[in-house]
């Protein structure tokens, strides 16, 4: 590898050059999340059909099946993140790692929130402890121990390190919560998309799906950004870049 | 899709509760992050200007 190459590739993992970066492209994803979940929620509600079924009560899965996604997609980039900080002591990984948390915890709420409602109607009962449902409610447990464990630790590399092992371990609770649908016998139903088979859901249904859940992703990159912005500033504000970006050129 | 009316819509075929009781909780959960990012965002700034200028106070006392 040459050393040019060497030099792009790193050229952002350094909060003060990820800093402005993340500000410039945040706007950006915001935008494009509003604008996808406006569309997406257009569709969502103007052009799906009414389910054969379940009446109108389907029209909870625009929003639920996106934020049960987002809730482990998100686990899985804190992990990846989480290890790369461990691995290679960047700090950045670990601040990416921890602006994912509170989005990723949130996301994993409305999933529940929209689960038990759409539960209630559905199958008589707003929760049932079947495998699809704990799973996922360890799976809000695990986002919620890594963000206080990570608080309770004063030395920021430290809290870094301990919550970077708290969340690999928990990865091996994503397959659990993906597969538990056909590892056990559960009230809750399959999964909606499947790579393997052809969808069964209406060609509109999809659409509004994946446009939901598209915004949702697009969401969470902008919250991220703004949210390890804030974590940059708090944690390298005994270096002169960050006083000169407050204004206080000491 | 075609509604018919307003109170068709709100009504959502009788899953009302149900529906708009998703659509909402997720639309304040949302809400509230924004918020509480641009406050974070604010008190960080507003925090770390008074570190700043009580830092620079002290350097001048001293010097």
């Amino acid at each position: 590898m040459s050393k040019s190459q060497r030099f792009s590739w790193f050229l952002f993992s350094s909060p003060q050059s990820f800093y402005p970066l993340a500000g410039t492209l945040q706007p950006w994803f915001a935008a494009l999340a509003f604008f996808l979940c406006a569309v997406g929620l257009y569709i969502s509600f103007f052009v799906a059909p009414t389910d054969a079924q379940q009446g109108e009560s389907y029209r909870i899965i625009f929003i639920h099946v996106p934020a049960a996604w987002m809730s482990m997609f998100l686990y899985l980039v804190m992990g990846f993140w989480s290890g790369v900080g461990l691995v290679l002591n960047t700090r950045l990984s670990s601040m990416v790692a921890t602006a994912l948390a509170p989005t990723g915890a949130l996301f994993t709420f409305i999933a529940l929130w929209t689960g038990a409602l759409w539960g209630k109607p559905t199958w008589g009962t707003w929760w049932v402890w079947d495998a699809r449902l704990t799973s996922e409610l360890i799976l809000l447990f695990l986002y919620i121990g890594f963000m206080a464990l990570q608080a309770a630790i004063d030395d920021p590399r430290r809290a870094d390190k301990a919550g970077a092992v708290l969340a690999l371990v928990g990865v091996v609770n994503i397959p659990i919560i993906y597969f538990s649908v056909q590892w056990w016998s559960t009230l809750h139903q399959g999964a909606s998309v499947s790579m393997k088979s052809a969808p069964t859901m209406a060609a509109t249904m999809l659409l509004g799906m994946l446009i939901m859940a598209l915004g949702f992703w697009m969401y969470s990159i902008a919250a991220t950004l703004a949210r390890v912005r804030c974590v940059i500033l708090e944690r390298e504000r005994h270096t002169d870049w960050v006083a000169a970006q407050i204004g206080g050129q000491s | 899709m075609n509604w018919g009316s307003w109170q068709n819509f709100f009504a959502m075929g009788g899953y009302g509760l149900y529906v708009w009781g998703s659509y909402a909780v997720t639309l304040a959960v949302l809400a509230a992050e924004i918020v509480e990012l641009v406050m974070r965002r604010r008190g960080v700034i507003g925090r770390l200007a008074k570190f700043y200028a009580a830092r620079r106070r002290n350097d001048e006392t001293e010097a």
